[in-house]
């Protein structure tokens, strides 16, 4: 360990100024989401950690979530892989393949057995002794179960490997699980999103290379800093739901005046992301700023709660202080009767869109009675 | 007595490939490519309302995103008879031009590089001379003696850390790397500034589409609306980044990567005459400039071209049943009426059955099924798809545009069009388009600018949005070019569910198993799409690892008989 340059040390290499790493501190401070009165333990953490070592797994999945993880504008992907992190295998990135591959793979979990970081991108197929994803001639689940042994804490990135994403969708032909069905015994974080936010996988990163330890997880294992808020309660365009302006057909006059998109299908009420906040790419946008309803990605079970763009039935009554562990139960119970509520109680201002909405509140076609609300990904 | 050798996993793709290879006397005399992976999407989509498709299908690829999501849009627009409005055409092209320059460097810097590019030579090159370098092939303005040493010390101490990370265990040293080392310094200070340009083209697809990877799409059109007099629309503000992100692509395309193209590949003209594959390309065409319906309106033209013979180019149409069918005598699935049968993605089915051995193993039975690619054929030839395939395709066709670019490039390299069917011409031919692609966007961002100023800038269709104005029964083919290659998708639509979805894919077309049930070495050479080309799996992207020289060193240190030096 000793060998290893602390994130400061590195920094000295580079010619940066212990005023430039203070600040550095208080940003990844806020990027983590960190409260400021925590920032000296964020110093100490960060002076006295070498670069810990990161293994990257894939399998059911489409690499998007590393394709988002390399968008990263804070930090800098370049900067955390050659300064913060050590990252010893990612089929998407590294130079050496087959066994050279395995062998660096292999030599890093020896070496730093307890110590290295383990990430997982892809769900697992456990159908048929899990023949559906190899890697090297073993079966993924082989693979994941081997690798966290090891490992110091385990990252679950995107919906695949939090809660089986795609794959896992009726009628799920392979089995796909996602990663914390199939380990025992560790914490795994899990960073929904198909993919997630680039900044979330990156600040996830920091809080673990900040703290040395887990964030603070909510009931369904997500960081509470990044999946505390649902992105209707923090879309620019709530004041229209609540004035009852709504889009009634894409490019029509309310899209092009940015009304609210709950009618073209939005899951935005049910779906508990940063996108409202943090955005995409840099900041740039998110789903609906550019007119689109939210698909709700980081959902679990999000691809069998469509068709997409049929409406919810309602989704009135959650407050924004309705927390994470809740909402998923409450998505099918509550019915046209929450819209009213929700009318009469707020400054309406369209009283015949709102009507009109009212009357075409109507359960989601696809979903059966008493079927479960929130997605099974596994069978 | 050949020997097997086995790659896997192949890295620096997207998806599951795992390569065997006979070898003897120290050349690879048979190869086979294995799709370990796969998800069963076709099975998922089915019941789905059509509508959804292109969010799901999006999810087969996270490196060429969106394509999936317009082969599906243009699936279902075909089955339902949608034209889409014009302003709408023109966010796609942009929002697949965003595409290609984003995928086009990271294939090239980040997937392909470092086959070529050895990293740990860079630590002994003399920054000035890597400047002067710089400074003569190009105006780009990071190219100071300071700015390549700050990059050397940087990776200087990454290297003494002893942590390699993803550059461990590469085959730095190994003779097959041919540039100098002040070469290799600035290619790999050009891998860093490319990881950081990449994330800024790509607000493109935040811009129109919401977020990426997988930005929203729409059947019917595109989700954002134009308004200039909103806040909450594509305004003047958005039309100003969208212009300056493509301007700014455009620099880096012509001062960083081409030149580097340009100063690499000299030092690897023997590559000129290595990896040729097949004699046969597939391009499907896109970038409409007359609506969709009009081919030959296209920017990338669609074609198909037999035995290198570049003075034919057969027309190619998605619903014929006799052009594209599917095989799987050799992959994990069943056909209803035998194996043997092809089938047009029509009539195609997709029933998993895993026949290989019961993991761990160490080698698949290559007589046997040995893959979860099925097998494409177009009229029973396989075909090579992707960047050479497409500007081999409209070169002869007749596209001026990218007849001189193709053309520039040879005179350059001093190399004859032959040279183009190998792995350097592969790889230039991904530099070519990407120059092209980067001139054509600024071509449509004009257009977009213009129609918003005209007022004509409706971006949805929404007459048949209703499945109640549907037929009770409808089929449709959606075509593009991914990054990779010739890509479709059919949908067959029945009582407004999807009654069946057939993808074919790039990775399918060149690294797919063979595709008939013989097992003698003379036929099935005559059949298979071995050591093709771009190397990807059934979800698609990948650089062509094996045609590249530190494929030999793989094999040099598996098997210590080979030598670097297959063909």
């Amino acid at each position: 360990m000793a060998d290893r340059p602390t994130l400061w040390e590195s920094m000295q290499e580079r010619r940066y100024s212990r005023r430039d790493f203070m600040e550095l501190c208080s940003y990844l401070a806020a990027a983590a989401g960190i409260s400021a009165t925590a920032l000296p333990s964020v110093v100490r953490a960060l002076e006295s950690k070498p670069r810990p070592p990161v293994v990257w797994l894939h399998f059911q999945e489409c690499t998007c979530c590393s394709e988002s993880f390399i968008r990263s504008t804070h930090p800098l992907v370049a900067d955390l892989i050659l300064d913060r992190i050590s990252l010893d295998y990612s089929e998407t990135l590294q130079a050496a393949a087959g066994e050279q591959a395995e062998a660096a793979r292999d030599a890093t979990m020896a070496k730093h057995k307890g110590q290295y970081i383990l990430t997982v991108e892809g769900a697992i197929p456990t159908e048929d002794d899990g023949v559906y994803c190899c890697v090297g001639g073993r079966t993924a689940r082989d693979i994941v179960t081997g690798a966290a042994a090891g490992a110091a804490a385990v990252v679950a990135w995107g919906s695949c490997a939090s809660n089986g994403c795609i794959q896992a969708a009726r009628p799920n032909p392979t089995g796909a699980k996602p990663v914390h069905k199939l380990l025992s015994g560790k914490p795994v974080v899990n960073v929904p999103g198909c993919p997630p936010i680039a900044e979330v996988m990156a600040g996830t990163i920091v809080h673990l290379l900040a703290f040395g330890r887990l964030p603070e997880l909510d009931g369904l294992g997500r960081p509470r800093a990044f999946y505390s808020r649902r992105v209707h309660d923090t879309c620019y365009r709530r004041p229209n739901y609540d004035a009852g302006l709504f889009v009634e057909s894409f490019d029509d006059q309310g899209a092009r005046q940015g009304h609210c998109l709950y009618k073209m299908g939005c899951r935005g009420p049910v779906t508990y992301n940063a996108c409202g906040v943090t955005r995409w790419n840099g900041g740039t946008s998110y789903p609906i700023q550019s007119g689109h309803g939210c698909l709700g990605c980081s959902e679990a079970g999000f691809w069998d709660n469509g068709p997409f763009y049929s409406h919810l039935p309602a989704v009135a009554g959650f407050g924004v202080e309705s927390s994470a562990d809740k909402i998923g139960l409450g998505l099918g119970a509550v019915t046209a009767a929450g819209v009213l509520a929700h009318a009469i109680a707020t400054q309406v201002r369209q009283a015949g869109v709102i009507r009109e909405h009212i009357e075409s509140s109507a359960p989601p076609p696809t979903r059966a009675p008493g079927e479960p609300s929130r997605g099974e990904e596994g069978k | 007595m050949a020997t097997r050798i086995v790659v896997d996993p192949i890295t620096r793709i997207e998806g599951h490939l795992r390569i065997e290879a006979e070898v003897k006397d120290g050349k690879i005399v048979d190869a086979y490519s294995a799709g370990t992976m796969v998800r069963g999407i076709e099975v998922i989509l089915k019941g789905r309302d059509p509508r959804d498709a292109w969010a799901l299908t999006e999810r087969v690829c996270g490196v060429c995103t969106t394509v999936h999501a317009l082969a599906s849009v243009r699936a279902v627009e075909d089955a339902l008879g949608v034209k889409v409005p014009p302003t709408a055409e023109l966010v796609r092209n942009l929002m697949f031009c965003a595409q290609y320059l984003q995928d086009h460097v990271i294939h090239f810097y980040h997937l392909h590089a470092l086959d070529w590019v050895d990293v740990v030579s860079a630590l002994k090159a003399d920054p000035r001379k890597t400047a002067e370098i710089a400074q003569k092939i190009s105006r780009w303005p990071k190219s100071s003696v300071g700015y390549f040493s700050d990059v050397q010390k940087r990776l200087a101490g990454f290297v003494e850390s002893g942590q390699l990370g993803i550059f461990a265990n590469g085959y730095w040293g190994h003779p097959a790397y041919k540039l100098p080392a002040e070469v290799n310094l600035l290619a790999v200070t050009h891998y860093l500034e490319a990881l950081e340009w990449q994330k800024e083209i790509i607000k493109v697809h935040a811009i129109f589409g919401g977020k990426n990877p997988h930005p929203n799409y729409l059947v019917g059109g595109v989700p954002c609306s134009f308004n200039p007099d909103e806040t909450n629309a594509i305004n003047a503000e958005r039309l100003a980044m969208v212009v300056q992100l493509f301007q700014q692509a455009a620099q880096f395309v012509e001062q960083v990567y081409l030149p580097d193209l340009l100063a690499i590949a000299p030092l690897y003209l023997e590559w000129a005459g290595i990896g040729g594959g097949l004699p046969n390309y597939l391009a499907y065409g896109d970038l409409p400039t007359n609506g969709f319906d009009d081919p030959v309106s296209f920017k990338l033209a669609r074609g198909a071209i037999l035995d290198r013979d570049l003075s034919h180019v057969h027309e190619v149409d998605g619903r014929d049943p006799a052009q594209v069918q599917e095989h799987i005598a050799h992959s994990w699935y069943e056909y209803s009426d035998g194996d043997a049968a092809a089938k047009h993605p029509f009539a195609g089915e997709t029933k998993l059955k895993y026949s290989g051995p019961k993991p761990p193993y160490t080698q698949l039975d290559v007589e046997q099924k040995y893959s979860w690619l099925k097998t494409p054929r177009w009229k029973d030839h396989p075909m090579e798809v992707g960047p050479l395939a497409r500007m081999l395709v409209s070169y002869a066709s007749g596209r001026k545009d990218v007849q001189e670019v193709v053309d520039e490039a040879l005179q350059v390299l001093g190399a004859p069009v032959t040279a183009l069917f190998s792995t350097l011409g592969r790889t230039a031919a991904r530099g070519l388009e990407t120059r092209l692609v980067a001139r054509w966007s600024l071509e449509f961002v004009q257009q977009l600018v213009d129609r918003v100023r005209a007022g004509t800038a409706a971006t949805f269709e929404g007459v048949r949005w209703d499945p109640s104005s549907w037929p009770a029964e409808a089929r449709g083919v959606g075509m593009t070019e991914a990054p990779r290659g010739a890509l479709a998708h059919w949908i067959v639509v029945k009582d407004r569910k999807i009654d069946n979805y057939q993808l074919v894919v790039p990775s399918t077309w060149n690294a797919s198993a063979t595709a008939r049930g013989s097992a003698r070495p003379t036929r099935r050479r005559s059949w298979a799409p071995r050591w093709p080309t771009s190397r990807r799996r059934s979800s698609c992207c990948g650089p062509s690892t094996p045609s590249t020289p530190a494929w030999p060193a793989r094999c040099t240190s598996t098997m210590s008989a080979a030598t670097p030096c297959i063909r």
